[in-house]
């Protein structure tokens, strides 16, 4: 396929689709399957054939749309009226009232349960109106396994005009003027990155979309790569095209089969048309992408682990530098960008720059995609302008704490990442605020907690999660969190001392400045935050040791 | 001279249908010791789990060192040693499940069925595992019966739950 | 070779580019402590003894894998290193069961010359205690995994050297061991040569020849660094 073609094709596609008067989405992302929307893509096709619609209304399978606990969601365009809790028996009823009475089911629609009187058109609800959403754009509106359904939608159109218009050095000032950073976690400029593998001369290189969404509480990944595949395998040949590489890797965790499957299926799908592997579009660049995948190791997330996985290897980290830009893949300059990060590159390329840059605050430039998750009212997937604050987040989108009880913490950037007590609830969401508040902006899981939750136990939680995922090769990690852990249990278990706690604070500055890799760095972090705003639970656990309370006062003045 | 017994003196038939997977992987991969993993995922997936038999011929058939092999399955909590048992039952224990009390449906699985995470019935007929995160946060606490997600799973619901999907006695 | 200006410890000096900040600093007599650097091995960076400072960067980064640049302002003693150094060595006594007084090593251990250079009088962590076992199983050495520190040593030096890949490592965070081929008992290895590489390089009495006497471990560490550079000269 050339470049008429493809437009040839959109067009035509866009006709086709514009042919129906309503398309109505069922989301079949990993959340709603298990609530069983199957079934009721199934149902729905067939009660659209049998009351002889099906020139009217064009079905589709769609990735996640945001509200996952309120699954199976149907989404009825364009009227926008999304339906939750849809099944098999009164789905006929919807297909009745909101195409044929032109009346939709107020009791069936979203947050029906829940908000005084819901939304005919959701797009009006918080949920969605605070919401800001680029990568997740076009998540659950199209079609995850059709290729047409993607390029109707401007798919491949950066691409198309990277190839054609734009040379490696314009792409990578493109990506640096819109400010866009790493949204792995760590917030390293991505155009930067993209110069440095750029500027190293070699017969070889790579780019690599890390998949590896570790951190327990987070989705974002998954849902991007369940939904909208193309995108990111877009951003990844144009990664390639400016970089200089002509292979790419994909590398998806093992726990995420749908994902793993659909992106397999993208990858065929434009390859068939041309659109990967050799010439693309007939121009001189050729870009093939492979996956691999994970096999349930939280570590391979950072680079160089994840490099030697790759490489068929214990996913054990290398000192840096050398950084993989310059020695990676196989010693190969290597290009590493977080799946969320290569989904924002096609919409930065076909807007510009100029236009990420101005979304956002002016050192966090865009939108970052939460999942939000815990004690919260509306769970689910979000996307929204870095710069929001956590209070609008968790009240205005989150819909607040159920049950009547109080917030307590918001939890970023999972086992690397701290706790936000509720003093700090008007934080400015962006990477140097929440670093400022001793945790990190992370990968995006944010997990809100209600008075019930006991933060000892939480940094406990977290100290066991990074213990077990210690590859095992730095003394500091592979004991710190090992001895952290201990205490942590002691005192959870009414048998600390405060001689306990100094032992943690001294261990935990220890493992954080002396580990290996980004892991031990950051595995104190969630034990550091909850000492920060909630040592008197860590007070409290230790007052429950009795023996201790009988010679409290010595071991005070000696310390 | 008398030879040293090994493992790797046992011979797999090249006729068994998953011992013919491994080997189509293995010509996929131009039998590159880098696609380990890769293949070490497709006799996961034939077996269930990696005797220590198909370990020997993979590391035959590569042309890698035993220890190689070995560190590799290791490493990765996704490669399993042992059988699993006929049925599978998977608890999330996420920060979103734990939140909302992934341990309870730990304990009510203990408490049922007297297994604990990496532990099979006596029968072999179930299996019990926790994941790091299934990444189904928002429908938490969610469990995995054989391949198959239940969200916003109840403590008291589990039993019957297990009892129904896997036909298990207890 | 090109020369460079740096400063450690205060101390201008003039070095060769391409090597690295530990080579750097033995050839200028600054002791740096090591323990999974091994002179004719590769270098991995893990034990993170020999962490230093330098100017303009927030990391501390181990001086074995870093490499010298033009200008860089580097220390190795501040007080912040020397108590990482410490708590390094209390972790590394506090995670298996290492008792001197009943060990071959006693008076030749690499582990007990750090604890009395970084001045360790006791351990101030719980110790572990692990289950750890001891292989006899080969005919004339012994691995005793109670005082493995895992500075991986005779890995490298198994498949860098003698390119046999007999040991390797298994499991992962506190739970690691080294392993013999499957994890096999060491007598049963398809593919250890019976070298004694790796017992010369092991820095404690995990590794020794059979028949050994509490305290009467003699080791040969130079027999692998000196082989390696004899393969170099291409004699």
């Amino acid at each position: 396929m050339n470049r008429q073609d493809l437009k040839t094709m959109a067009d035509a596609a866009k006709a086709e689709h514009n042919k129906y008067k309503h398309k109505i989405c069922v989301c079949c992302g990993a959340g709603c399957i298990s609530s069983g929307s199957e079934a009721v893509l199934k149902k729905l096709q067939e009660e659209v054939k049998t009351r002889g619609l099906e020139n009217d209304v064009r079905v589709v399978p769609s990735g996640c749309m945001g509200p996952c606990n309120q699954g199976p969601l149907v989404k009825v365009m364009p009227e926008y009226a999304i339906y939750q809790k849809v099944n098999c028996e009164n789905i006929a009823a919807v297909v009745q009232s909101q195409l044929i009475d032109k009346k939709p089911i107020e009791d069936l629609l979203l947050f029906a349960d829940s908000r005084p009187k819901p939304f005919v058109n959701a797009q009006e609800d918080p949920f969605f109106e605070k919401q800001y959403k680029i990568v997740l754009k076009d998540c659950g509106s199209i079609n995850p396994e059709n290729i047409e359904d993607y390029i109707v939608r401007d798919g491949y159109k950066a691409l198309d005009k990277v190839l054609f218009q734009m040379s490696s050095e314009e792409v990578i000032a493109e990506i640096k003027h819109s400010r866009l950073r790493g949204r792995g976690g760590a917030g390293f400029p991505t155009g930067i990155k993209w110069e440095t593998v750029y500027k190293y001369v070699a017969d070889q290189k790579y780019v690599i979309c890390n998949g590896d969404e570790g951190d327990p509480g987070a989705f974002m990944d998954r849902s991007v790569l369940e939904g909208n595949p193309h995108r990111v395998l877009e951003g990844m040949a144009i990664a390639g095209y400016a970089v200089g590489a002509n292979k790419g890797y994909a590398y998806i965790r093992g726990e995420y089969p749908l994902a793993i499957k659909r992106f397999e299926a993208a990858i065929k799908a434009a390859k068939k048309l041309g659109l990967l592997g050799p010439n693309i579009l007939g121009s001189p660049f050729s870009f093939d992408i492979e996956i691999r995948i994970g096999a349930g190791a939280f570590v391979c997330g950072e680079e160089t682990a994840l490099i030697a996985s790759i490489e068929g290897k214990r996913g054990t980290p290398r000192p840096r530098p050398p950084f993989p830009a310059e020695s990676g893949l196989w010693g190969r300059p290597t290009l590493i960008n977080n799946v969320e990060t290569l989904a924002s590159i096609a919409p930065i390329i076909n807007r510009g720059g100029e236009w990420y840059s101005e979304i956002g605050t002016p050192k966090s430039a865009g939108t970052k995609v939460f999942a939000l998750a815990g004690k919260i009212n509306y769970s689910g997937l979000i996307e929204v302008p870095m710069g929001m604050t956590l209070r609008e987040i968790v009240f205005d989108i989150g819909g607040g704490v159920p049950g009547g009880k109080q917030f307590k913490a918001a939890q970023t950037g999972g086992p690397s990442g701290g706790c936000i007590p509720k003093e700090h609830l008007d934080v400015k969401v962006d990477y140097e605020s929440l670093v400022s508040l001793g945790s990190i902006m992370g990968s995006g899981g944010l997990i809100i907690m209600d008075d019930s939750s006991d933060m000892v136990d939480v940094a406990r939680f977290f100290m066991e999660f990074c213990m077990d995922e210690s590859c095992g090769k730095c003394v500091p990690c592979r004991v710190g969190t090992k001895m952290m852990y201990d205490l942590l249990s002691k005192i959870c278990s009414g048998q600390g001392s405060l001689k306990d706690i100094e032992k943690l604070e001294e261990l935990a500055v220890y493992v954080k400045e002396a580990s290996l890799c980004g892991l031990g760095m950051s595995a104190p972090n969630p034990l550091l935050s909850t000492l920060r705003y909630y040592k008197n639970e860590y007070l409290a656990h230790i007052k429950e040791n009795k023996a201790f309370e009988l010679k409290a006062a010595g071991e005070v003045s000696h310390g | 001279m008398k030879q040293k017994k090994s493992i790797l003196d046992e011979n797999l038939s090249r006729n068994d249908p998953r011992v013919k997977q491994i080997l189509v992987k293995m010509k996929k991969e131009n039998y590159r010791p880098d696609a380990l993993i890769e293949i070490l995922h497709t006799a996961q997936n034939s077996y269930g789990y990696l005797p220590m038999s198909v370990l020997a011929f993979i590391t035959k058939e590569l042309k890698v060192p035993p220890s190689r092999v070995f560190s590799t399955v290791t490493f990765y909590h996704f490669f399993s040693l042992k059988s699993k048992g006929e049925h599978t039952c998977l608890v999330c224990t996420g920060t979103a499940c734990y939140v909302k009390g992934a341990e309870r449906i730990l304990s009510e699985i203990e408490k049922d069925f007297h297994l604990k995470p990496g532990m099979v019935t006596n029968d072999n007929k179930l299996g019990l595992s926790t994941a790091r995160c299934i990444g189904a946060c928002g429908l938490a606490p969610a469990m995995v019966v054989d391949d198959e997600v239940h969200a916003k799973v109840k403590p008291e619901d589990v039993k019957n739950m297990v009892l129904s999907k896997t036909g298990v006695r207890v | 070779m090109a020369k460079i200006p740096l400063t450690i410890d205060g101390k201008p000096l003039e070095v060769d580019t391409g090597k690295t900040i530990l080579e750097v600093c033995k050839e200028n007599n600054i002791e740096i402590l090591t323990m999974c650097h091994f002179e004719g091995i590769g270098d991995v960076g893990a034990c993170r003894l020999c962490l230093v400072e330098i100017e303009g960067t927030t990391k501390l980064l181990p001086a074995c894998t870093t490499k010298v640049a033009a200008n860089q302002v580097i220390k190795t003693n501040t007080e912040k290193l020397k108590k990482y150094q410490k708590i390094t060595t209390e972790l590394f006594f506090a995670e298996r069961n290492h008792i001197c007084a009943v060990c071959v090593a006693d008076g030749n251990c690499e582990l007990q010359d750090l604890g009395y250079k970084v001045g360790m009088d006791h351990v101030r962590f719980p110790y572990l205690f692990p289950k750890a076992e001891v292989d006899t199983s080969h005919p004339s050495y012994v691995m005793d995994h109670n005082r493995c520190i895992m500075c991986t040593r005779c890995v490298r030096v198994c498949s860098e050297v003698e390119g046999a890949h007999n040991w390797g490592v298994k499991n992962r965070g506190v739970e690691v061991r080294i392993i013999s081929d499957f994890d096999t008992p060491w007598g049963d290895s398809t593919t250890c040569t019976s070298c004694s590489k790796c017992v010369n390089v092991c820095p404690t009495g995990a590794l020794w020849p059979k028949a050994t006497v509490q305290g009467q471990l003699v080791k040969n560490p130079k027999m692998v660094s000196e082989l390696v550079a004899k393969r170099k000269m291409n004699l």
